[in-house]
């Protein structure tokens, strides 16, 4: 059982009180407890059991507008002590910087509405073998399916978050989560691909013979790529990969990147970064949401932004030692996102594939080739070519490149958002980006 | 050494007993110990942004039969959570049975010396260095507008315990010194970095105010970026420079031959043993146990002592990098390759200092046997597929070569290519080996353990990079 707020809050008070009576003007303290499950299975036998239990603890001590920070695994008293102890020491010749504080009083949550985050079920793991089972089955039924590897993980949290101002508060939470990875072999190639489902109550997991079928499908649907020439051309990408541009663009509007001037977005909220259509949404309170907070890492109460609205850029990510930096009050993203979205698009995604005669079908990148200070952007990629609405034939070895200024201010949505993820896209196309290739 | 026994109820003759009775059944298996102690230290923006120490102690206790793993880790050293690992373990192996192998090889070599890099510098004094990495920079060059350094160490004490009390320890050492510089000029920006580290303490490494090599170092490459025009976009000739590009070679074909890859039939080289996978001349090892480097280690993380392992010799595939339960289903022996990030991971085989060996060309040679392509320098980071063998590696600083010339600088750019045939593509290699600063970090399955790398000068005959020219 994952330990009860109880006493996740004894242990974060005895931090608070040692800290203040050595001499700490403020501190703030989260103690958090995770008991994790995983079963894994390859070529429909078990292949590996994991279980993991960890308890975890971190203290930021401030003497004034000094501040430092110590994080452990060790919650013994005698060990917190002597960490406290080396925290504050270390603390005291720690320079000082003039925008360190806890986050303004009025700013931190109260908790309101029931998330429902947390399911209390025990999947045991004659359980997950048994969905294991028939998701391997169906998996490795076609053919050219010559290795499936899968896993089910069952994984339950409890944290407290406490600070010196009196905040003092935490959520339970739970996550199932099921992957199956696929490897298909013809005479030409090998090729893998995968699917996953993740969601905080098992009742919503996903059918395990639908999750290995699909995965089956993606990869042997890659068997036999072909390299294409070096063109412009316009992409579709796939959801997976779409939510991958949300993500770029959260790292470039957090508060730390604008304050060290390290965006290309600095200096554009008001201004048109997105086509006129696009809006993008910061939401923390789905319920069951799998990025859903009641506050943020300093316990700030997080609302619902508008991060784009029609494609104006409205709000940065802000935490409070940036935001104070930057003249503006933390909207609670310490820590980043919640659940992250871009609306819908007008067109259906079989319209968004006829959208022009050819394109190509961006299911896979490779790399880290997003550079966030310069917005230039250049990773591998495979996928299929796409002729006149219809998948022609699978595409790898190529790589995809652009600017995010130019590509964000060139994207089409299609109206097929799904909440699965944390961040979640509707299918995207970008226009006249770069493929090298051939 | 580390005593992780006297803070807590549980003995070492209790442990030696869990230990012993679990494994009794199993193929292999051991209790793993573990206390790390890091820092990190961070400048920032003109200021210490973050000091933060961190200390972690813990088990991970394994239990091996055929071809089934458990695990089941705790930070709680005692002996009922001990216990309750033991039941945990037994109950999904309660179906298998195996024979011990109590066969482990011995070392008496140590490649690094028994220190807390930690508590080596004072606090002051690492704040002083990166105050001097700020003022030295921002005073150097009018364009710098933002400076980024960190410090950050580790030591890292572990215990193995295998059925029978044998028992296997090891002290590690960490540090890594980092600079990263912003530049903006025109309304351009760009940046640099550069870094430096191994096992030995900090000041070994900034002997001599090396600190400001690492800062010029990182100043010039974001001055050359400044410069940078698109970069081209398609298949052509690589010139790729020595050291730390040797990523390629770790993703092109490392990954690949790791054991677990090749024993589930899912890597690109798994029927290749002994066929030719890269050019004449081409030697790569990967090696374990050259003294102080970031990706060498006295033991794996199953104990085994660590190996040069030649992969490739003149051409032809020799070996895979092999940790125990690998080596085990293949039939062949652990190449001290089995790593892990810490307690709460698995063991897997990993790379330790990938290296190409030197040929005879000059660089000199090779751009001069260029009309048209790019010199490329400098790079962040790579990926790889290792079922297709597709690869990718990201430059950071890069050139065009015009008629046998460097000429200007070129953005950023992603370059991909197939594992198994990019080696057959190279046509010189260079008498100019260089092993990389000490600075990588290799993720595999969710782990990341510290690599090295190192190659010569090579010309690759066919590449595609990832610009935005046509």
């Amino acid at each position: 059982m994952v330990k009860d707020q109880e006493f996740l809050k004894l242990k974060a008070s005895y931090c608070l009180d040692l800290a203040k009576k050595m001499g700490a003007t403020d501190a703030s303290v989260t103690v958090g407890h995770t008991i994790s499950e995983t079963v894994n299975f390859r070529n429909k036998n078990l292949e590996a059991s994991d279980r993991s239990d960890g308890l975890a603890l971190s203290i930021e001590i401030y003497i004034d507008k000094k501040r430092s920070s110590i994080t452990s695994s060790n919650l013994i008293d005698k060990n917190i002590k002597i960490l406290v102890e080396k925290c504050y020491e270390t603390t005291k010749i720690t320079p000082e910087d003039e925008f360190n504080s806890l986050p303004d009083k009025n700013l931190l949550a109260q908790k309101l509405k029931n998330l429902d985050l947390y399911d209390q079920t025990r999947f045991e793991n004659e359980k997950k073998i048994e969905y294991l089972n028939e998701l391997e089955e169906v998996a490795s039924e076609p053919e050219k399916i010559i290795n499936t590897e899968s896993s089910f993980t069952e994984n339950k949290t409890n944290f407290i978050l406490a600070n010196s101002d009196g905040f003092c508060d935490g959520w339970k939470k739970s996550s199932f989560t099921a992957s199956s990875v696929t490897v298909a072999k013809d005479e030409n190639s090998m090729e893998r691909d995968y699917e996953y489902t993740s969601c905080r109550h098992l009742a919503d997991i996903k059918n395990a013979s639908e999750l290995g079928k699909k995965a089956a499908e993606q990869t042997i649907k890659k068997l036999s790529p072909k390299k294409i020439g070096s063109e412009k051309i316009n992409l579709i990408f796939d959801k997976k990969i779409a939510k991958g541009m949300l993500s770029v663009f959260a790292g470039a509007i957090s508060a730390s990147a604008i304050s060290r001037g390290t965006s290309f977005l600095k200096d554009k909220i008001n201004q048109q970064v997105f086509s006129k259509v696009i809006n993008v949404i910061d939401k923390p309170d789905i319920v069951k949401g799998i990025g859903s907070k009641y506050f943020d890492s300093e316990g700030v109460n997080s609302k619902t932004l508008n991060l784009v609205e029609d494609g104006l850029l409205k709000n940065y990510l802000i935490d409070t030692y940036n935001g104070k930096k930057l003249n503006l009050q933390s909207n609670g993203r310490s820590g980043g996102t919640t659940n992250l979205y871009f609306k819908n698009g007008n067109i259906s995604f079989e319209e968004l594939l006829k959208n022009s005669s050819k394109s190509l079908y961006i299911t896979e990148t490779i790399g880290h080739g997003s550079n966030l200070v310069t917005g230039d952007y250049s990773v591998g990629a495979a996928g299929y070519l796409i002729e006149n609405g219809e998948f022609k034939y699978p595409v790898n070895e190529i790589t995809i490149a652009g600017n995010f200024k130019d590509m964000f201010k060139n994207i089409i949505l299609a109206n097929d958002l799904e909440f699965e993820y944390s961040v979640n896209s509707p299918t995207m196309m970008i226009e006249g980006m770069t493929v090298a290739g051939k | 050494m580390n005593n992780f026994f006297n803070k807590s109820d549980l003995s070492r003759q209790d442990a030696d007993k869990i230990v012993s009775e679990t494994l009794n059944n199993c193929d292999d298996g051991e209790l793993y110990l573990e206390e790390s102690k890091s820092e990190s230290i961070l400048l920032d923006d003109n200021k210490i942004k973050s000091s933060n120490y961190s200390s972690d102690l813990g088990f991970g206790f394994r239990a091996i039969s055929d071809e089934v793993v458990a695990y089941s880790y705790s930070n709680e050293i005692s002996k009922d959570s001990l216990k309750s690992s033991s039941e945990n373990l037994k109950s999904t192996l309660k179906s298998i049975k195996g024979t011990y192998n109590h066969e482990i090889p011995k070392t008496n070599k140590q490649l690094y010396e028994d220190i807390n890099p930690i508590e080596q510098k004072t606090l002051n004094s690492k704040l002083d260095v990166l105050n001097k990495v700020n003022d030295f920079l921002r005073k150097k060059d009018g364009s710098v507008k933002q400076v980024t350094a960190s410090f950050s160490g580790e030591q890292k004490s572990i215990e193995i315990i295998r059925s029978g009390g044998e028992s296997i320890t090891d002290v590690r050492p960490l540090i890594r010194f980092n600079v990263s510089v912003m530049l903006e000029k025109n309304g351009r920006k760009e940046t640099g970095v550069y870094g430096i580290g191994g096992r030995q303490s900090y000041d070994d490494y900034l002997k001599n105010d090396n600190w400001k090599n690492v800062c010029e170092e990182a100043l010039r490459i974001a001055s050359v970026n400044l410069e940078s025009k698109p970069a081209p976009a398609g298949e052509m000739k690589v010139v790729l420079g020595p050291g730390w590009p040797a990523i390629l070679i770790h993703e092109a074909i490392g990954h690949g031959l790791e054991g677990d890859f090749n024993r589930k039939k899912t890597s690109a080289f798994h029927n290749l043993m002994g066929q030719k996978v890269a050019s004449e001349g081409v030697t790569i090892v990967d090696d374990g146990t050259i003294d102080n480097r970031r990706g060498s280690l006295t033991i794996d993380d199953e104990g085994t002592p660590t190996e040069r392992t030649v992969l490739i010799e003149n051409g032809i595939l020799k070996g895979f990098m092999q940790d125990r339960h690998n080596a085990r289903l293949m039939n062949t022996k652990s190449t001290g390759s089995g790593r892990r990030e810490n307690y709460r991971h698995i063991v897997l085989p990993r790379m330790r200092n990938t290296m190409m060996l030197s040929g005879n060309q000059t660089q000199d040679e090779m751009i001069k046997s260029v009309d048209k392509g790019i010199f490329a320098v400098s790079f962040g980071g790579g990926q790889v597929d290792i079922t297709s063998g597709k690869f990718v590696f990201n430059c950071t600083e890069a050139y065009e070569i015009n008629n046998g010339k460097i000429g200007s600088p070129i953005k950023g750019a992603t370059l991909i290519g197939d594992g198994p045939s990019i080696l057959k593509e190279v046509s010189m290699v260079g008498n100019d080996m260089l092993m990389d600063p000490g600075i990588g970090t290799c993720g595999k399955a969710g782990q990341g353990v510290p690599v090295g790398v190192a190659q010569p000068s090579i010309l690759i005959e066919k590449m595609t990079v990832g610009g935005t020219k046509l």
